[in-house]
């Protein structure tokens, strides 16, 4: 897809968003609330055909944020939605893994390591926290000391 | 069927897996055909993202080449780019072209490791012999112009921190000369090879939809028809400036992989012969003092895919938040779509295929309906290789092996 494509293609799901930030011609910043997360990132998949590239889970102060990064290969345009998860006592967005396969390990990693509920998730088991790792610890918290 | 085999507890914390780290596959059979399959990963952990945390910006790069020792030129230049996006800093021409040259060396190096062991896991061990032989000379490359075999340590913020010294460029071509004569001379063997074609064409098949799916990268992407490839699609260092292909095959079998990384070591050569006759002169690296505050993608084409590296900063003089993606953790997780209804004889190289690390698969259980362990590393090796005798029998090769001659 072309540049201009896909910017103009964007705009059919503004209604989602807060915000489209541009900060180069390849890398393009979507945000938006954590329950319109599911919708855009099924559109960008499905709909664009981005290739997704990996999650980010980030503990901002005030809320948690999951980035989805996707690529548009043929421009070599970086798209990342940023989620913003206001609720910090208990944190949960939908998971993308029902249609995206390529996700479901790395939302059991943010879910290990900042305790993020990933909803409809096919196996939200523990992937790189140890069996004995005590429960409700999450060490990418910023709470957890470096 | 009930999950089995007490598990093994080891790692501790987030973690990044790559190919020098353990994995635990374990297969649910039916008869000789896989139903199942589950993978654990995480023996290995270091937390290396987290300690990114504690460390200032020119410290991160040592650091992150220590997340693989195959890919320790590729993991640092991602992040380097990253950062250099951040602060909006282009480094020098001849730094550009320093960085293609050890990413490309490294691929070679690399490919022909994968396929030496290739060659082991189907019994061939000429193979093995002759890629791990012809892959030294390119180790000793890197070691005279970086110092070091694996973790060459050179690349930073703003450009590198060794140059490669004009002296040593008639040198490198010559040896470089002599890797293209005896990797086409094996890859030729190779892909003639009619035992070969029949031992791995049709086998561990990832079609085109699971590999988009499963959002693989790399080698394991472009053997199934997805021509993709970063050093083209986001082009980055001085690869713009260099005449190369991207090699894709449509089959999305062992095969399929095989040829694209034969292929593509033969044009790393290409590349790398000609960034060196390009080699601008000038300085190798600029100053770069302070990074403000924002966020940055960096990505890089490793041998095995795409390494992405997402960088944020609040201004201080260390990342807030460094995430990092190595190509295999996105093609580890589809064998699920390509082990699936395969023979078991066919694990190991299918496994093997993507080309992750290889003491996972020493790691590797089979259990029956039973929960009963049948296999091991050892006997899945040995049916993978009898299978291949078979199939010599079969198109009735000649009993005598490649070493009598």
């Amino acid at each position: 897809m072309k540049q201009e494509e896909l910017k103009s293609r964007l705009n059919e799901i503004k209604d989602k968003l807060i915000d489209i930030e541009q900060k180069t011609d390849t890398r393009i910043f979507l945000s938006c609330e954590a329950e319109n997360a599911y919708v855009v990132n099924k559109f960008l998949f499905k709909d664009l055909a981005l290739r997704f590239v990996i999650a980010t889970g980030i503990d901002s102060d005030d809320c948690f944020e999951i980035l989805y990064h996707f690529s548009n290969d043929e421009t070599g345009c970086i798209v990342t939605v940023k989620a913003f998860i206001r609720d910090r006592e208990n944190p949960a967005i939908e998971s993308i893994a029902p249609f995206l396969p390529g996700a479901e390990w790395i939302e059991r990693e943010i879910h290990d390591i900042l305790g993020i509920d990933f909803k409809n998730h096919p196996n939200l088991k523990r992937l790189i926290l140890a069996d004995d790792w005590p429960e409700g610890v999450y060490p990418l918290r910023k709470e957890v000391k470096k | 069927m009930k999950e089995t085999i007490k598990k093994p507890v080891l790692a501790v914390g987030p973690f990044h897996p790559l190919q020098e780290e353990m994995e635990f596959y374990q297969l649910t059979l039916d008869g000789e055909k896989v139903t199942n399959i589950d993978v654990r990963i995480s023996y290995n952990h270091r937390g290396i993202e987290k300690i990114s945390e504690t460390l200032q910006f020119d410290q991160v790069p040592f650091l992150v080449s220590r997340v693989c020792g195959i890919c320790s030129a590729s993991h640092p230049l991602a992040y380097v780019q990253a950062v250099e996006e951040i602060a909006g800093v282009k480094p020098p021409e001849r730094a550009l072209y320093v960085r293609v040259i050890i990413n490309e060396l490294e691929r070679i190096h690399s490919h022909m490791l994968w396929v030496g062991l290739a060659g082991h896991f189907i019994g061939y061990d000429t193979v093995f012999m002759w890629a791990w032989k012809y892959r030294e000379p390119v180790l000793d490359l890197l070691e005279e112009i970086t110092g070091n075999r694996n973790n060459y340590g050179n690349v930073k913020v703003g450009g590198c921190r060794e140059d490669i010294p004009n002296e040593l460029i008639p040198k490198m071509l010559r040896e470089l000369d002599k890797i293209e004569k005896k990797t086409e001379m094996l890859t030729k063997a190779v892909l003639d090879d009619p035992i070969i074609h029949a031992r791995l064409k049709g086998v561990g098949v990832l079609t085109k939809q699971a590999a988009i799916d499963y959002a693989v990268t790399g080698p394991t992407a472009r053997g199934s028809g997805i021509a993709i490839d970063v050093r083209r699609d986001d082009p980055y260092a001085a690869y713009a400036d260099l005449d190369w292909n991207v090699i894709s095959q449509p089959e999305g079998d062992v095969f399929a992989k095989a040829v694209v990384r034969l292929l593509e070591v033969l044009e790393s050569v290409k590349m790398t012969k000609e960034a060196l006759r390009k080699l601008p002169d000038g300085p190798i690296t600029i100053e770069v003092k302070e990074i403000p505050p924002g966020e940055g993608c960096g990505r890089a084409e490793a041998p095995r895919g795409e390494t992405f590296h997402y960088v944020r900063s609040d201004g201080g003089n260390r990342p807030v938040r460094h995430k990092i993606r190595a190509p295999s953790y996105v093609n580890v997780p589809s064998f699920k779509a390509s082990c699936l209804g395969a023979d078991i004889a066919d694990v190991t190289i299918t496994l093997a295929a993507v080309d992750p690390c290889y003491s996972c698969t020493e790691r590797l259980a089979v259990v029956d309906g039973r929960n009963n362990v049948i296999h091991n590393y050892e006997s899945l090796l040995q049916l993978s290789r009898e299978k291949t005798a078979r199939i010599k029998k079969e198109v009735g090769a000649p009993e005598w092996k490649l070493e009598d001659i």
